[in-house]
């Protein structure tokens, strides 16, 4: 096809190169995969093969493609959420009021608990098709991108630079103009990064939604996640080991594929004045910027955007000069007092379901629940911070190294660690061991890599001059750790700390409960509670069990981790 | 229609920002302001005195809380369509290219791409930038960034150009070459402008570059002098009556030091409604001992003292102010000149000076008096910053408040007059004494 494109006759010398044909093979490739499995989302729920899984290691590809191909739809779900709520809670200081506490609650809430309940939902919506399902297992990938995205953008739009901003008012540019030309763009490099991250979490989460049973009813929507569920059932570990290798594949090519492009891409977005160093290319973004076919398309793409974001559009005709406001008190007042009136009647509702179901030793039993998981994640955090930062430390402080490292663990965090379960379940049962202990460290086994890539990255950004000083004056041993290097990396371990223990409340709901085939291990917790009721399908003991980790995890963040980062930032940072 | 060649007036302007607690911080006062076309004008000030403030209100950015601005006549809702402007930080856009940011203003307009291609690669090349169009700003010296700012504001043939401090982000080499290039611009008629109006705290800026000068005083903002610039260009800055004319300004600015009560307004002026410019022990020393060696023998004229230091008058005013409110030194009609406690502080040891300090924080400067009261009459000796500052802002604007508190922090805790904790944002008498 390439060959008779007009562009490439125009500049008739320079033929065709081997990268077109990679592309086109890639393209075309691209396109089959999502028309075979859009056909596979409208058959209805009772067809032959709809959702049904087989063992065989040759249905992994497609199994792959479809898993991934609900990752890319939660991801245009989530970017289309962020562009809406993000916005909103930015641009307008009364919404802003009530969105953002929303989305914070939010991001603290394990879905994973209302996966049976979303199902039903989406079931619903589409009565016996796949379509149902295929939504629900999205939703739930959408749940764990979407509030970090939004803050990321929500965070952006509210510190785009004072003068570029009184520039495009001084050159007239829209409000719709605005957006497209400044705070779009100032927000890319932080929405990508945080897209990046959100996506590492989403693996875990499509796994574990694929394969859904609600009451007596168990439907496997064909994925990787199904597949493991069914080895795990008939207890085929090599089916377990393909699986593996297959989400290897996957993550790796999501990667190299599309982030890696992505992220240098955005560096130009970065805003700095000053040049700093340039990585090289990532050879997917080679790729795209030598192959001509895709460059063409690329630059199409590009100019069509661009018009469209500089369309004139503007909801007042003349921008408006600004003008110091004073809040308005009366509409302050009347938001205030709707609002209010929404809360006691939602407190009223709650308050009536639970009360109807609930006795006050539930809630007893649940926060004691709480409190063992709580121990186990005090635990975990304590342990993996012992093993993970001095290694980050030693990898951080030279730069090969790190440069290595670096891609691995980020790697490794976005590896779904609920794929690697089986083997630990298999050595418990096979030694007899306590689930109690033994399956505690399933929790921090997706989530330690983000202690140590951040850890690596403090490290790598420790200045060199302080070091050098340190060396001077022969500080060395525990003095070093205590005084130099902890006080250090503080800002950039609290940060991947606050991920890894939230995650690790999380996967407690995937991790306190491990099965195989009909042995099944139960560890007292929090996480085995909601699981347990879920499976039951107690409604008011799912809520329950939730409602009581989200706040856990709240008040973790707020009295432990927030406090810390802050501290860090005060104090612990130059300048 | 263009019967007045007055492009644009400004008339009884007054802007003032809301407080919840006491009156209203007034930032200008009554300004008047008439631009005429084929004129290089100047606002001249120290920094709080509403210069950008007004250049702002002028370019329709910001609304005044009264007074008119007309733009040829007619009143003016918002950002005017023959207005453009430059900024102090440049206010580049680091993902667009030097050509994207130049059409930034005419895409805006919906102007059809070839015309827009057309006229940003003439003004790139008018302003000396061919060559850079595919650059993006990080890849560019200060210099060329400004030249890219001035480039984008010039694409749009604003009938009127505004300037914010355009150079004072740049070293001096380059601010010198930018401005000559740009009188030379003016003065061959290739800017395709008719006024330009510029902020500057460079006395010699003005003098160099404007046609008349409009001399800011500070707390509340006002034209305090208008002054026209005789001299044909090319300028130049060692002719006698050039110089004359720098240190006339100089004088007309130390004229009125900020720190003597106003009469003018009607709040009677409280000992917190003194607004403290950050200044350090160690410029503060540095300069008085300057000023008692060689070859000053304690007189100085600021002009020559600012030229030898390399200070601007903004660095070196506030400077002088603190060093006359402390009696160490005394400022008049653009001379400095140490009084006996400035010559006998330059003369102690460390110890002596912190005992000299201290007496002259106390004597003079009642926030610290205040401070240390309220210390000593607290059962724990602490008492909360945010107290001070909350008093403080009854009477200026935020970030002044804090700079004044930031100050008296700085010299309360070099004379030992108390400590502070930085964490808990508390002052105490920890380690006093």
């Amino acid at each position: 096809m390439s060959f008779s494109l007009p562009a490439s006759l125009a500049s008739g010398r320079r033929l065709p190169n081997l990268w077109d044909i990679a592309a086109m093979i890639c393209v075309f490739g691209a396109l089959i995969a999502v028309a075979h499995v859009a056909r596979g989302t409208m058959v209805p729920i009772d067809a032959p093969g709809a959702t049904e899984i087989s063992l065989d290691p040759w249905n992994l590809p497609e199994y792959a493609v479809r898993t991934t191909l609900r990752m890319f739809a939660a991801l245009v779900a989530s970017l289309l959420f962020t562009f809406t709520y993000g916005t909103a809670a930015a641009k307008s200081r009364r919404a802003g009021l009530v969105l953002v506490p929303i989305l914070d609650i939010l991001q603290s809430v394990p879905i994973l608990g209302f996966l049976t309940f979303t199902v039903v939902f989406f079931m619903n919506l589409f009565p016996g098709q796949v379509l149902g399902l295929e939504l629900a297992s999205i939703f739930a990938i959408f749940t764990s991108q979407a509030w970090n995205m939004a803050f990321s953008l929500y965070q952006s739009l509210k510190t785009v630079p004072a003068d570029l901003h009184e520039a495009t008012v001084a050159f007239h540019l829209t409000g719709w103009q605005r957006f497209w030309r400044l705070e779009v763009p100032f927000a890319v490099p932080g929405l990508v990064w945080n897209t990046m991250m959100s996506m590492s979490g989403g693996w875990f989460f499509v796994v574990a939604s694929e394969a859904v049973s609600v009451g007596d009813n168990t439907w496997k929507l064909p994925g990787i996640g199904s597949y493991v569920a069914l080895a795990l059932e008939q207890r085929d570990i090599a089916a377990v080991a393909w699986a593996i290798a297959a989400m290897l594949a996957v993550i790796l090519a999501y990667d190299q594929l599309l982030f890696r492009p992505l992220v240098a891409w955005s560096a130009r977005f970065k805003f700095e004045t000053t040049a700093g160093a340039t990585a090289d290319d990532p050879w997917m973004l080679r790729l795209l910027r030598r192959t001509r076919v895709l460059q063409l398309t690329g630059d199409f793409v590009g100019r069509t955007a661009t018009s469209f974001g500089g369309l004139r559009l503007s909801f007042s005709r003349k921008p408006r000069q600004a003008v110091e406001t004073k809040p308005n008190r009366a509409v302050d007042i009347v938001c205030g007092v709707l609002l209010t009136a929404v809360l006691i009647w939602i407190a009223w509702v709650v308050v009536a379901f639970a009360s109807a179901q609930l006795a006050w030793s539930d809630l007893l039993e649940a926060v004691g629940l709480g409190l063992i998981t709580l121990l186990r994640v005090v635990v975990l955090m304590v342990v993996a911070s012992l093993i993970w930062v001095p290694i980050g430390v030693w990898l951080g402080l030279r730069p090969v190294w790190a440069r290595r490292a670096q891609p691995v663990a980020q790697f490794l965090a976005a590896f779904p660690a609920n794929l690697l379960f089986p083997p630990f379940v298999l050595i418990i049962v096979h030694f007899h061991l306590s689930a109690d202990i033994w399956l505690t460290p399933l929790m921090v086994l997706g989530t330690q890599w983000y202690i140590l890539f951040n850890v690596i990255a403090g490290a790598a950004a420790f200045p060199g001059d302080l070091r050098e000083a340190a060396a001077n004056f022969r500080v060395g041993g525990f003095l070093w750790w205590r005084k130099v290097m902890l006080p250090g990396i503080l800002t950039y371990y609290v940060t991947g700390a606050i991920t890894a223990s939230g995650g690790s409340w999380n996967a407690a709901i995937v991790a306190e409960v491990a099965s195989w085939g009909d042995t099944k291990l139960v560890a007292h917790g929090l996480g085995a509670y909601i699981a347990g009721a879920t499976d039951r399908g107690d409604m008011a003991r799912v809520v329950l069990g939730v409602v009581v980790m989200s706040t856990f995890v709240l008040l973790f963040n707020r009295l432990l981790w927030r406090p810390l980062y802050a501290f860090a930032q005060r104090r612990l940072t130059l300048g | 229609m263009d019967i007045d060649p007055c492009l644009l007036e400004v008339r009884g302007c007054r802007q003032s920002y809301h407080k919840e607690a006491s009156a209203d911080l007034v930032v200008l006062e009554d300004v008047e302001l008439k631009l005429r076309e084929g004129e290089i004008v100047a606002l001249l000030g120290r920094s709080g005195s509403g210069k950008s403030t007004l250049l702002r209100i002028v370019s329709g950015l910001l609304k005044p809380t009264a007074g008119d601005v007309l733009w040829r006549g007619t009143k003016l809702t918002g950002p005017a369509d023959g207005v453009a402007m430059v900024f102090q930080s440049f206010a580049l856009f680091p993902w667009l290219t030097v050509q994207g940011n130049v059409e930034l203003g005419l895409e805006a307009r919906g102007v059809s791409r070839m015309e827009r291609e057309k006229r940003a690669e003439q003004a790139i090349d008018l302003i000396g930038l061919g060559g850079f169009e595919s650059a993006y700003p990080k890849e560019l010296s200060g210099g060329m960034r400004q030249r890219v700012g001035l480039a984008r504001a010039l694409v749009v043939h604003p009938e009127l150009l505004l300037m914010d401090e355009p150079f004072s982000a740049l070293d001096v080499l380059t601010a010198e070459t930018l401005r000559t290039d740009l009188i030379d611009l003016w003065v061959d008629g290739k800017l395709p402008v008719k006024s330009v109006l510029m902020v500057t705290h460079n006395i010699e800026e003005a003098v160099l570059m404007c046609d008349r000068i409009l001399v800011f005083s500070s707390n509340p903002g006002r034209v305090a002098s208008e002054l026209t610039v005789p001299f044909p260009h090319p300028r130049n800055r060692l002719d006698p009556a050039f110089r004359q004319m720098v240190d006339d300004i100089y004088a007309l600015m130390t004229r009125r030091p900020v720190l003597a009560p106003k009469t003018a307004t009607e709040t009677p002026v409280s000992p917190l409604a003194i607004s403290l410019q950050r200044v350090g022990i160690n410029l503060m020393s540095g300069l008085m001992e300057t000023m008692a060696g060689e070859p000053y023998h304690g007189r100085a004229d600021l002009p020559a003292l600012a030229g030898s230091l390399q200070y601007e008058v903004d660095e070196l005013l506030p400077l002088g102010e603190a060093l006359q409110m402390l009696r160490f030194a005394v400022v008049e009609e653009g001379d400095i000149m140490l009084t006996d406690s400035g010559r006998h502080f330059v003369d102690a040891d460390t110890d002596e000076r912190k005992r000299l300090f201290a007496e002259a924080l106390r004597a003079h400067v009642p926030l610290v008096t205040m401070i240390r009261q309220v210390l000593d009459e607290r059962w724990n000796h602490r008492a909360s910053a945010v107290r001070f500052r909350d008093e403080l802002e009854d009477h200026m604007s935020p970030e002044y408040a804090d700079d004044t508190l930031r100050t008296v922090i700085g010299w309360g805790r070099y004379a030992e007059i108390f400590s502070y904790d930085e964490e808990a944002e508390q002052f105490s008498l920890e380690d006093i004494e």
